[in-house]
């Protein structure tokens, strides 16, 4: 009768005991090593609740941490992990089965201890093709993105060694007793031919037996004291990291500068203002270099690296109170900050749900705090703030673009309107994209929609000068457009330019917005033509791409309707190999356009168009963003391209439908 | 040390002009007011002075609509104590009248040093700097690019065409003219000037009357009518780049 | 008109300033055959730089602390000759030295002053000047008050040519200036490093303003200056952010240029820059506001984005060089 026997081979009386002593240190040694690591965060980091809604996190937990999902987005890589996580997975709740059998339970016997011999078995050639793809890939292929350190290696050795030892005890026990069952360890008992066809006594078996359960214990015991202190830390981490990831609030908003009890702003230039999750986030990172991967400043070859970002952050928390050099400037310089276009790439693709993106707009807060901006920001900022745009030009300069309507636009100050047009900055101002408002102007009144503008009342929402950092500003921007929309009688917000749309969806106060919808133009669009108040008499029959914005796509998950608009118009659409959540900036936001355009290698924007021109047969680059308009219009020059791809506004192509 | 800054506003230029009925000044109603870039320098310059070497800065400026904005943007800056003019600054004014209702201040504070911008392009009657010294009798510079002080004395970097610069020496007190600060003005951000206005007192004091001796009254303000008016190429980037290419054969130059 | 026109004559190191010039032919035409214009000259053993001078009469000031510009020596000389000879008119440069010695001698001596001030026309009796406000968006006129006026002035319509003579005037030296109790004094004169080009004898000028925006944008202005086998100018703005060395700075307290063609891009034509430009042959413009000051001195213009016509200008220099 099959039966998993406790502590087979170990006859010693105080056996059991001993290995459950040692066991028992080593395991105290990596809790209490973990703990040193742990209650640094909450010890140094300042307080923060990330312990509501915990069934959301348990599935969050579920989801990221035992099912992989982010991992799997890439399937080498998520392939190689699964099989290392599973496979280690199954075999410590296999050593958790076998301890619940031992004490307290008896139930690994007949089929069901088969089955748990068979899965374990299995197990371990998953194990040895996952590290056999991680070790091929980290030496030989040597991807930009990964470190080659000592580190990584250690724990590869030990867990190999500790994965391997088991199907030899395994092999040897197999090698004496033989049972009938035998080939339910298909591994073990393979192992065990070597043994048996050596001609090998049973003395020395049972000497092989007992060798290797304890080098097998001692490598056990070696991992779980070298864990915490290795790169093996994120086995738990990352679940950590995970559980506490932020509920509060979606992606698009950003949380207001905290205040000290005195209600003086705090701002992060030390850890210590920080959020303990925070920091959890820098002791998170598995340095995987994903978010390295899909940064734009990266691969244009500004100095910011999302990954090298986390890990400064580790590296002053290590050297914590040891250290005098400044968090912002000294481990993590200025320019890094200043780089960022605040895509969200990087917190897109992170496994462990790390959000670089908050930790960047915190040190941008004070960089700004002390006024360390280079003169072009800063006169940009004084602009919006003399102005309420970046141009430097008068207000009532904002709306010379309605002037050579056909017909005017109702003003939403004075009249009721179904739809308030909130038009942006560069919509108005801007020479190439007053075009493209115009026709959107021309498109609305021939739906029939009942729309308005704010005139020389509106502002510059204000997103990319909260994620540049300037908090005051654009706190004051928020109040002068609420006070003009509070007096507006309107049911719903429309805009062309995904920054106003992301900002006044997420991070406007609710009594403004009061229950009332805000859409983006190609939403709008999306709906006039299902319902037929839009009606497109052309079928435009050309293929083209779609660049998906990063304040639309990844942002706020508007895919469908520009694509559904997009075939509305009669195009077939051919995806950018980089498209929807995956899209690639253009290098405009988080102030980019604001400032110095830095040292690179290559423009985002031009990376991004040469991507596009790689598409057989597609020579029309869609985009619904006035900031992407003007950058691809630009990388189309400079790339000279211009023969070979076209930059289009979605409303072209309605237009050019009617 | 004690610096005083004097402060004016002026029409802001990127705004449209629009002159008066009477035709001699401009409608003050339709204009917006922000501070003379020069002053800001000034300011900035007496802060880094502060910086540099302790002391204390006080900034005077005339009552006009958006003078709150420009003082607690000071204190933001780091102006010690601010001071509010109460007085009628839109009606009849120039600077000789704004000089002499500054010079109490001069009296009653006793500054060490006494910083203001260079010049101010809405007056027509000279620079208040130089005004105001003669007023006081203390020496003046102008044209200052870069101050240092040290034991009573103030050297300033004076700027001359074609790039020379005079370095002075000048015995404290004494009046500069400030045309461009140290380094460049640095950044205030909003936040921090929100803070001031719920932490700085502006103190007010009332003007003494204007009296405008020296200045010479305007008797139209208008438009330039240029005598001549550039020919202005049209076309797409393309059509006037030839052009200008051909203008430049002409020209001899190409 | 009668009585007397002084001039006050500007020098440093050894050379009289044009707007010196510029003022006496101002002087002379204002004084016709009624008027004498007299020079005014404060210095130290600088009897020469009365060779060219347009005046009738030079009154020279001689005193060692009176060899380089102080406003202060300036004023005490300068009141003393104002009170007791009261002439019509006194102008001044609208310079670093004019500036101030008009503004301390207007308020000490309760004489009136008209700045900035483009030209003085005489209508009858009475003098009626021009000056320019609001960074030349608009220009104001009044007449000058009766008795002793003093007024600085901008370059304006006239040349330095005009305010040479080839007969050097009549010196008459002026009694001691008590100089005594002076709180200001030089340390030194600093020459800008001599490495640079000059740009005052190239015959083509690019020159670039804040309508240039950032830095990087400078090199597209560059390789524009290169194939027209110059170099870089700029205004203010530009040197100001360190984009140019101060050596290019054209304008007040830079250069002044006489090039064949100057090519200003971005350059919105304040004042201060535009007297610097007195003597170009041709200026073409190129700005986004077509209400800018520049074009009014322009002979050709455009109202595009001097950004977006610099590769394409530059492409097109190159394929008329034959390249």
């Amino acid at each position: 009768m099959p039966e998993r026997v406790d502590f087979w081979g170990i006859t010693a009386p105080w056996g059991p005991a001993a290995i459950y002593t040692f066991l028992g240190l080593a395991t105290l040694i990596l809790v209490v090593r973990f703990v040193l690591v742990a209650s640094r965060w909450r010890r140094i980091g300042r307080p923060l609740r990330r312990t509501d809604r915990p069934l959301v996190r348990l599935g969050r937990l579920i989801q990221y941490y035992l099912a992989q999902a982010r991992v799997l987005s890439q399937t080498y890589p998520g392939l190689m992990h699964v099989l290392i996580f599973w496979s280690m997975l199954v075999f410590f709740l296999g050593t958790v089965l076998a301890t619940i059998h031992s004490h307290v339970f008896r139930f690994l016997t007949g089929n069901v201890y088969l089955i748990y011999k068979l899965v374990l078995d299995l197990s371990v050639p998953l194990f040895l093709v996952g590290v056999g793809m991680a070790a091929y890939r980290r030496y030989v292929q040597k991807p930009q993105r990964l470190t080659l350190s000592g580190k990584f290696t250690w724990s590869l050795v030990i867990l190999t060694l500790v994965v391997m030892l088991g199907p030899i005890v395994e092999s040897f026990r197999l090698a004496i007793t033989r049972p009938a069952w035998a080939g339910w360890s298909p591994v073990g008992w393979l192992i065990a031919q070597l043994w048996i066809n050596s001609g090998m006594s049973t003395a020395a078996m049972q000497s092989g037996h007992l060798t290797s359960y304890i080098l097998h214990l001692l490598a056990v015991g070696v991992l779980f004291i070298t864990a915490p202190a290795g790169t093996l830390l994120h086995v738990a981490t990352s679940g950590l990291n995970i559980f506490f990831s932020r509920l509060e609030r979606p992606l698009g908003q950003l949380a207001p500068i905290p205040l000290t009890d005195k209600n003086e702003y705090l701002y992060a230039d030390r850890l210590e203002n920080l959020t303990w999750k925070q920091l959890l986030d820098a002791d998170s990172c598995t340095e995987c270099g994903r978010c390295q991967d899909a940064c734009p400043a990266y691969a244009a070859g500004r100095p910011l690296s999302p990954k090298q970002l986390i890990l400064s952050l580790r590296d002053a928390l290590d050297a914590h109170g040891r250290n005098g050099k400044p968090l912002v400037g000294g481990w993590i310089s200025d320019e890094v900050l200043w780089s960022c276009t605040t895509c969200a790439a990087c917190v897109q693709e992170c496994p462990v749900l790390i959000d670089h993106l908050d930790t960047i707009v915190d040190l941008r807060r004070y960089l700004v705090s002390e006024g360390r901006v280079d003169e072009i920001l800063q006169n940009a900022l004084v602009s919006l703030s003399r102005y309420g745009n970046s141009f430097g030009l008068s207000e009532r300069a904002r709306t010379r673009w309605t002037q050579t309507l056909p017909q005017p636009v109702k003003d939403a100050r004075r009249e009721e309107v179904d739809y308030l047009w909130f038009v942006g900055d560069y919509a108005s101002f801007n020479a190439t994209v007053i075009e493209t408002t115009r026709l959107v102007a021309a498109v609305f009144q021939k739906a029939g929609l009942d729309f308005g503008i704010l005139y020389e009342a509106e502002r510059n929402a204000g997103n990319d000068v909260r994620r540049v950092g300037e908090e005051g500003l654009f706190e004051m921007l928020v109040e002068k457009n609420s006070a003009a929309l509070k007096k507006c009688k309107f049911n719903a917000i429309v805009t062309t330019d995904p920054h106003t749309y992301n900002t006044l969806r997420h991070e406007y106060p609710k009594e403004v917005l009061d229950g009332r919808p805000v859409w983006h133009y190609a939403q709008v669009l999306d709906e006039l033509i299902r319902s037929g108040r839009l009606k497109l008499t052309k079928k435009l029959g050309y293929p083209v791409t779609y660049h998906d914005p990063c304040y639309l796509g990844r942002y706020n998950q508007v895919y469908e309707a520009p694509r559904r608009v997009i075939a509305a118009a009669g195009c077939e659409l051919v995806e950018m190999p980089r498209c929807r959540e995956r899209s690639f900036c253009c290098n405009a936001g988080g102030g980019q356009i604001w400032m110095k355009e830095g040292e690179m290698r290559e423009r985002p924007s031009e990376n991004r168009i040469r991507e596009a021109a790689q598409l057989q047969g597609v020579s029309v680059f869609v985009v619904a963003c006035p900031k992407d308009l003007t950058m691809y219009q630009d990388a189309v020059k400079t790339t000279a391209l211009e023969g070979r791809m076209a930059v289009k506004d979605l409303i072209e192509l309605v237009y050019e439908a009617l | 040390m004690k610096t005083l800054v004097l402060i004016q506003m002026v029409p802001d230029l990127v705004e449209e002009l629009i002159v008066d009925r009477d035709g001699t000044r401009l409608d003050s109603y339709n204009t917006h007011w922000v501070i003379n870039e020069f002053d800001d320098f000034a300011l900035e310059q007496a802060v880094l002075l502060k910086e540099r070497q302790g002391g204390e800065v006080i900034v005077v400026a005339p009552a006009m609509e958006g003078v709150e904005d420009v003082l607690f943007t000071a204190a933001a800056k780091g102006a010690d104590l601010l001071i509010r003019l109460n007085g009628d600054f839109e009606g009849e004014v120039n600077n000789h009248s704004l000089a002499r209702q500054f010079f109490p201040f001069i009296t009653q504070l006793k500054p060490d040093l006494i910083l203001t911008g260079v010049s101010a392009h809405h007056r027509h009657d000279g620079a208040l700097g130089a005004l105001i010294a003669a007023l006081a009798d203390l020496p003046y510079i102008g044209y200052v690019a870069g101050v240092t002080v040290t034991d009573g004395k103030a050297v300033a970097r004076k700027e001359y065409p074609g790039g020379i610069i005079c370095e002075m020496e000048v015995q404290l007190p004494a009046v500069l003219g400030i045309q461009s600060p140290d380094t460049p003005p640095r950044y205030v951000p909003i936040s921090k000037i929100r803070q001031a206005m719920k932490t700085a007192q502006i103190e007010e004091q009332e003007a003494g009357g204007a009296d405008l001796s020296g200045g010479v009254a305007i008797s139209r303000l208008i438009q330039p009518q240029a005598s001549g008016h550039a020919v202005m190429l049209e076309g797409d980037l393309d059509q006037i780049a030839e052009k200008l290419v051909a203008i430049f054969k002409e020209q001899g130059v190409l | 008109m009668s009585g007397e026109i002084y001039v006050l004559i500007e020098h440093l190191q050894g050379q009289v300033l044009d707007i010196s010039y510029i003022l006496l032919a101002q002087a002379r035409e204002l004084a016709g055959n009624d008027a004498q214009v007299t020079a005014i000259l404060l210095g130290h053993q600088a009897q020469a730089l009365t060779a060219e001078l347009a005046a009738d009469e030079v009154f020279y000031y001689d005193h060692p602390l009176l060899e380089t510009f102080t406003a202060e020596a300036y004023w005490k000389v300068l009141a003393g000759l104002l009170e007791e000879r009261k002439p019509r008119l006194m102008l001044f440069g609208e310079t670093t030295i004019g500036s101030e010695t008009a503004g301390g001698l207007s308020m000490r001596l309760g004489l009136p002053l008209v700045s900035h001030c483009q030209k003085i026309v005489r209508d009858g009796a009475v003098l009626r000047w021009v000056s320019q406000l609001f960074a030349g968006k608009m220009l104001a006129e009044g007449d000058l008050p009766e008795g002793t006026a003093l007024v600085t002035m901008q370059p304006g319509a006239f040349k330095p040519e005009q305010g040479k003579s080839r007969q050097s005037p009549k010196i008459t030296p002026q009694p001691p200036a008590d100089l005594s109790g002076l709180r200001t004094s030089v340390k030194q004169i600093i020459q800008p490093s001599g490495e640079d080009v000059d740009i005052t004898r190239l015959d083509v000028l690019v020159s670039v303003g804040r309508g240039i925006q950032q830095k990087e944008n400078i090199e597209l202005a560059q390789a524009l200056a290169e194939s027209l086998n110059t170099v870089l100018a700029g205004s203010r703005p530009v040197v100001d952010q360190g984009w140019l060395p101060v050596s290019r700075l054209v304008g007040k307290s830079g250069k002044a240029v006489k090039p064949k063609l100057y090519l200003a891009l971005g350059i919105s034509g304040a004042p201060e820059h535009v007297e610097a430009l007195g003597n170009v042959e041709m200026i073409v413009a190129i700005n986004t506001d077509p209400n800018a000051p520049i074009f009014n001195l322009a002979r050709f213009g455009a109202t595009v984005d001097a950004l977006d016509l610099l590769p394409v200008l530059s492409e097109k220099v190159q394929q008329a060089k034959g390249g």
